[in-house]
């Protein structure tokens, strides 16, 4: 694992540091809480993860709590509640861009830092403190398309599995990657034929694949930008035996993609660490709780295991400026 | 009615088979009922939470976290009067989110404030009479027919405003902020509400009516009851109140989207249920319901402080409601009324 091999530097460097600011200790026992979207969702074990262990570093306290729907109101009466629990830190994947101002704004009255993770309050950014994204979206279009032209030689056609039609975030990258093919003469011979929407569910999505292959024979590539799209289109690929001829990549979770990175099935695909949002969430708070950290636009500081972080314009963070690109030879670094 | 004391096994005389049931003593009358296990819950729960959350315990927490439920608390109260009279409505909560995102979007495309408290409310009883319309004139069963409006409503929001929210204008916002000698506003009209309706139901004729509706509508319309109409006049009530619950909400969130109290019907159920109300009708209170929502707002905020995970949380609360139909069904198998 990426963070592993920082283990043993960070624990020896927190050691120190420990041992010389023995005195401002109890600056960093505060409490922590990641409000997730919804329980059940594999994504935020991930956040959680890079919280949790950030935390044992730091000597904070962090808990998660989740409301069971992603409704609007839900997570509500779980800020009020952590408000009255005296937490000094909320962080939350929120479920709606405008319903949590109030609750949000009363937090804020009370000291407690808020801070947007892995989301944002688009257009109320005045009620949260900072927001903190995996990566700079913007470049999730362009880098899948250079990942996809570097596989098939940047020529041939190419299909998108997307995932549902009316998710905002696939329909911004898609959006970007069709810009990306039509201005950068770099790929004016790959040619874009088609794109399908699998829903997000792995019959759908396999469906969708077969369907793609079939009235597409002169197909050298699908990008699918969602987990399990891209899981799905591998699996075809694998069982029909064509990976020598059709190149699978997308975004995709490691650990569902580890067989097929193996096999040769998929040779390369892409992602951001969910667990870097939570790790990195956690020592800004201590940053800024401590004063080391100024929450301001432009201001950096550094993070163990993620290097110089900067805070961008509406002091939006990310963990890293561009996506990772997972292959044989680093996958077995990553076990999210 | 009597207070005798129960004939004993040892005396001599044997009644007949024919002979009335012994007259219940006083005590019995006036404490076995179901709203006293709701009673008896409410006084327990801060007792217990103390113990293990003391921090979920405060009045003013109390107070100001029942404005999330009061929405729900209002219309499961005109509810309660719904299931008394032997029909059910699973509507009220997609009513909400419809005549709020009309609401809104009327708001927005300049509407003069009173003319679109006039466009909402006439919207909840336009929707209160379709839902009458299936269940009283078509016959249709209300279980189903308010699963089919539940359903219907809530895509028409979602059609109306789409997956985006509708905002409100800054003065609109914040009722639940405002507070009457401390209480915040949102919990006053909820109380209020379950005075009136509570007079309503037990000092009216037309509260009486209700009851007999529920119990025998048949007999009732022997009697001379317009059951229909009652029955209709109920749905309506519970179709404007939803869009009244709707403005309240809206005030407090500033803003508003299709998904606006989903579920919020299995809460409502939950209120009434759990305030001792029988699912068949002919039974029930409105002081039950009163109690059971803020029973329910704060057994849910003292778990959300504790940190429990949703899935606990269903799980106490689904066989809390397991328990209460017994306790409820149980204490009305027995006594009469």
């Amino acid at each position: 694992m990426l963070k592993r091999t920082f283990v043993a530097g960070v624990a020896a460097l927190g050691l120190a540091v420990t041992f010389a600011s023995g005195a401002f200790a109890a600056g960093h026992d505060f409490k922590i809480v990641y409000i997730g979207k919804n329980t059940g969702n594999p994504y935020f074990d991930s956040i959680t993860g890079g919280f949790k262990d950030a935390c044992a570093k730091i000597g904070c306290q962090f808990e998660f709590v989740a409301p069971a729907t992603a409704e609007a109101t839900s997570q509500i009466p779980l800020i009020d509640a952590q408000v009255q629990k005296g937490v000094n830190v909320i962080a939350i994947a929120p479920n709606s861009p405008d319903a949590m101002n109030q609750a949000l704004d009363a937090a804020r009255a009370k000291g407690i830092m808020v801070l947007a993770v892995n989301g944002d309050l688009v257009g109320n950014e005045s009620h949260r403190d900072a927001n903190i994204l995996p990566v700079d979206f913007t470049k999730t279009g362009p880098n899948q398309v250079e990942l996809m032209g570097s596989l098939i030689g940047y020529k041939g056609q190419i299909a998108i599995l997307s995932a549902t039609t009316e998710a905002p975030d696939q329909n911004t990258w898609i959006a970007a990657m069709k810009k990306t093919l039509e201005s950068d003469p770099k790929y004016k011979d790959m040619k874009l034929v088609a794109t399908v929407y699998g829903d997000d569910q792995p019959e759908k999505s396999t469906t969708e694949m077969e369907g793609l292959l079939s009235n597409y024979p002169d197909l050298v590539g699908v990008i699918a930008p969602t987990t399990v799209g891209v899981a799905a289109a591998a699996q075809v690929v694998q069982q029909r035996g064509i990976a020598d001829k059709v190149h699978v990549t997308g975004l995709g979770l490691p650990s569902e993609m580890r067989d097929f990175v193996k096999d040769g099935t998929v040779k390369a695909f892409q992602l951001w660490s969910p667990y870097n949002e939570g790790w990195l969430a956690a020592y800004f708070a201590d940053g800024v709780i401590n004063g080391t950290i100024k929450n301001e636009v432009g201001a950096k500081f550094d993070v163990p295991t993620l290097g110089s972080i900067t805070i961008g314009d509406k002091n939006v963070m990310n963990t890293q400026a561009e996506l990772t690109t997972f292959d044989a030879k680093n996958i077995d670094d990553f076990s999210f | 009615m009597t207070t005798e004391p129960m004939t004993s096994p040892s005396e001599p005389i044997t009644p007949s088979v024919t002979d009335a049931a012994p007259a219940r003593p006083l005590w019995q009358v006036i404490l076995i009922r179901p709203v006293m296990m709701t009673v008896v819950l409410l006084i327990l729960e801060p007792i217990v939470a103390s113990i293990f959350w003391p921090q979920s315990i405060d009045l003013q927490y109390i107070l100001s976290t029942f404005t999330l439920t009061a929405p729900l608390a209002l219309m499961a109260l005109v509810l309660t009067l719904v299931i008394i009279s032997g029909e059910i409505d699973l509507s009220p909560a997609s009513s909400m989110a419809l005549t709020a995102c009309v609401f809104a979007a009327v708001l927005q495309a300049g509407l003069p404030f009173p003319l679109a408290v006039v466009v909402c409310i006439g919207l909840g009883f336009v929707l209160g009479l379709f839902n009458a319309f299936l269940v009283v004139y078509l016959r249709l069963p209300s279980l189903i027919a308010t699963i089919g409006t539940l359903t219907f409503y809530r895509g028409l929001a979602q059609v109306l405003a789409g997956d985006a929210s509708i905002k409100f204008p800054e003065w609109y916002q914040g009722l639940n902020l405002v507070t009457v000698l401390g209480i915040p506003v949102p919990d006053l009209i909820v109380t209020l509400a379950a005075i009136l309706l509570a007079l309503l139901l037990s000092a009216t004729i037309f509260g009486r009516q209700i009851y007999q509706t529920g119990t025998n509508e048949i007999a009732a319309q022997h009697a001379g009851i317009r059951t229909r109409l009652i029955k209709t006049a109920l749905f309506v009530t519970l179709g404007v109140v939803s869009a009244l619950a709707g403005m309240m909400f809206t005030s407090q969130l500033g803003t508003v989207r299709y998904d606006l109290g989903l579920g919020g019907e299995l809460q409502m159920v939950l209120m009434a249920m759990l305030g001792g109300t029988y699912i068949f009708g002919g039974r029930g209170s409105i002081l039950g319901t009163f109690l059971a929502a803020w029973l329910l707002s704060i057994m849910t905020n003292a778990m959300n402080t504790a940190s429990w995970l949703p899935a606990t949380q269903f799980c106490l609360l689904g066989v809390l409601l397991i328990v209460s139909i017994i306790i409820t069904n149980f204490i009305y198998s027995r006594t009469q009324r």
